[in-house]
Formats: structure tokens, sequence, C-alpha cells
């Protein structure tokens, strides 16, 4: 099971963010963990500059915006 | 159907220059057309031609549009500016530079840069992770929100390219001087301990999307309906303030209050505006209702930058990474410039 993080500190975009990969995992029927990260220095851990982010096990896959549903499609596939 | 909408999607991948030129050719098409219409909408309606109703009804069916389209102009190709500018490339330029160039460069850059107020602090950090220097992020950080494309937009569209000149050419001056005061300062001990535990830890390589032109117009669209779909109501309210002004109000009402006579005006609007949080298009329709009563300029936009640079919410996230006398120093070092700003435009020029 993938382990998804999203990184924000709690702005619309990141629950946005948190929102759309929780559908496309339901819609898939596809199992995953899904934690948010508000915590700043957590965050700082990933170097990330902009929100929200996403970390994939510990990859960061993609920063700054609300992600897509293909991407996020792409990701869990 | 299914084709038509299919060609639509298609065509800014495969000939983005056309679709560029067309976009611009109707949107300056529309543009002219503007005045034209406003009075034709106003002498279709059975009002009194020559009263006050039909020149506030007039002002508001040109301002309106007028102002939108602006705005939907700048904001698109802001949109696509920032698909080549990521922070990432902002903070690679900006790191190891000296003071002076390199806070010249950082305010420049914070016009440009994509930027939201909610990722302040993880820019913050990932800035001084980089090596960029304290002085200089700040110089970035200030630039970021108080001179942004919106502003420039609006107070052009509403005020003239004068205005909008002047206000970019003093955000700067704010953003540089600030930074470089607060850099000269040394204040590095006064950042929240696991801040200045990190800024030796390497920063991961973060790679950038390569996007195609159009991936990149994509960009501006979407830049389009966040931005444009977010302000479009504070901009129909400014405006029909301003209408309404323009119509009834009589001038210079607040010429004894809030005109360039008054030593205190200024630190009066700056102190107004620090408590008060919104952004360049909510603030913009405020500005310009102080201006018709007669406001100086100078004291307007004070105000608009210290409610723009200045708030409670900014000064609370970023009490995350920085110790108080840090923010103190921040806060006092930016309302110092504005207050400067606001004096030199009312009594110098």
């Amino acid at each position: 099971m993938k382990h998804i993080k999203v990184l924000g500190s709690g702005c619309k975009k990141c629950k946005l963010t948190t929102k759309a990969i929780q559908d496309r995992a339901d819609a898939l029927d596809i199992g995953i963990e899904l934690e948010k990260v508000e915590d700043f220095a957590q965050i700082a851990r990933y170097a990330v500059m902009s929100t929200p982010s996403v970390v994939i096990d510990e990859v960061v896959v993609h920063t700054g915006s609300v992600p897509n549903a293909a991407t996020i499609d792409g990701w869990l596939q | 159907m299914s084709t038509i909408s299919q060609t639509l999607h298609e065509a800014p991948r495969r000939h983005p220059l056309m679709v560029a030129i067309a976009m611009g050719a109707a949107w300056l098409l529309l543009y002219l057309q503007l005045e034209p219409l406003s009075f034709a909408l106003v002498r279709a309606l059975p009002i009194d031609q020559g009263g006050h109703l039909a020149g506030a009804l007039q002002f508001f069916f040109y301002d309106t549009p007028k102002v939108l389209l602006l705005l939907t102009g700048v904001v698109f190709v802001m949109g696509i500016v920032h698909t080549f500018i990521s922070p990432e490339r902002t903070r690679k330029l900006l790191s190891g530079r000296r003071s002076g160039v390199g806070n010249t460069m950082a305010a420049a850059l914070g016009i440009v840069t994509p930027f939201c107020s909610c990722s302040a602090v993880p820019l913050f950090i990932g800035f001084l992770q980089a090596g960029v220097p304290l002085g200089i992020t700040f110089s970035f950080l200030i630039a970021a929100p108080l001179v942004n494309e919106i502003a420039l937009a609006m107070l052009a569209a509403m005020f003239g390219w004068k205005i909008a000149l002047l206000y970019l050419s003093m955000g700067l001056l704010v953003a540089i001087a600030a930074g470089l005061l607060i850099g000269a300062l040394r204040m590095e001990n006064s950042l929240e301990d696991w801040v200045r535990d990190l800024q030796t830890s390497p920063a991961a390589p973060v790679t950038a999307d390569a996007l195609d032109w159009g991936g990149r117009f994509a960009s501006g669209a979407e830049h389009f309906r966040e931005i444009v779909g977010k302000v479009w109501p504070y901009i129909v309210v400014g405006v029909a303030l301003g209408a309404a002004i323009h119509g009834y109000v009589p001038e210079n009402l607040m010429a004894s209050i809030m005109g360039s006579d008054s030593w205190w005006s200024v630190p009066a609007a700056v102190g107004l505006g620090v408590p008060m949080y919104t952004n360049a298009a909510g603030v913009i329709p405020i500005v310009e209702a102080l201006l018709a009563k007669g406001a100086s300029l100078g004291t307007a936009l004070a105000f608009m930058m210290s409610v723009i640079a200045l708030s409670a919410p900014e000064m609370l996230i970023l009490r995350k990474v920085l110790k108080p006398k840090l923010i103190v120093t921040f806060a006092s070092i930016v309302a110092i410039g504005i207050l400067f700003v606001g004096f030199v435009f009312n009594h110098v020029l």
C-alpha cells in the first residue's frame, strides 16, 4: 500500500489536494495510506518551497498546486 | 461538437504563436470597443441622459469590463511567466548574492515568482537552506505580496499608468531598503532554533516539470480561473463604489482628514492599515473611495501598502520561524519605509 503525504499548512489548496487524492483512490478502488502534514518543521525536511506538495513513499512528486485527476491516477497505479 | 472542442484544446499545443496572436487581437478589439459600448448602453436606458445617474452608470459600464479585461490579460500572461520562474529557480539565482545587488534582484524577482502567502514559511526556509542571506530573503518576502501583478494591473486600470509605476518603484524601494537594513542588523540568531539548524542541511534537488507551450497556456488559464474567479466581486463592488462617488458624493469630503495638509494623516493611514487584512483587489476600491473624497495620494498609497505588506495573520505565520524580536524589527522597518513613501508623495511630489 502506498503511503501518501500531503504537505501544507492547512490552506484551501492543501485541503483540496488531500480530498482529490482520496477521491481518486476511492474511485479506482485502490487502498492508500493518506496523511496530512501541517507542521512546518516536518515540511521543511522534504525541502519543498511551495505548498501543497505531495510525497509518495518519502519521494516528493509534486509541488505548488492542486494536482489534476490524471496526474493522481498516474501516481496511484 | 466533440471534434471542435478537441481542436480548440489542441490548438495551443500545435500552433502556440498563432493562438497567442489570435487571443491578443481579440482582447485588443474588445478593449477598444468598451467606451462606445458603454455610451450606447446608457443611451438605451430610459433615464435622464445628462443626470447624475447616467454619469454614474456610464462610469460603471465602462470601468467594470475595463478593469476585468486588463486584469484578465495581466493574470493570464503572469500565469505563463510563472511556468518559467519557479521558486526553486529564484532561490538558485539568489543564493550567495552580496547585499545590495542581491536585495535588488530579490525584490524584482518577488514580482514575477509565483507566491502564495500560505507558502511563505516553506519558501522562507527554502531560501535560507540554499544559502540566500537573511536580508535578501526578506527583500523577496516583502516585495512578493506588496508589488504583485494584480495590484499593478488594478492601479493602472483605475488610476492610470503613472500611479501604477510610482507604486511599483516605491514598493521595490521599501523591499530593498528594508532587506538591506535587516541584513545589516545580523539577526540570524533571532530565527527559531529549528530553522537555524536546518540551514546547514543540504536542500534536496527538485526537478522542475518541463512544459511545452500547451502546458504554459494551460497554466495561464488556470491562473486566470484562480485569480479572476476570486477577485471579480471585489472589482464590481469597487467600481460601483467609485461610480457612486463619481456621480453623487461631493469632492474634498475627506480632504480635511486625509489631505496632505495634516502631518498625521500618513501615520494614521498606516495604523489603520496594519490590522486590516485583505488582498490588493479588496483594498483598491477603498483607495479609490479615499482618493475620490480628497485624501492625498501619499496617504492613500501608504494605507494600501500597510494593508498588503503588514498584516496580523502573516505575522502569526512568520512567528513559527522567527523569534518575536525579529518580527518586531521586520514590522517596524517596513512600517517606517511605508511612512517615508507616504510623506515623500505628500510633500515632495
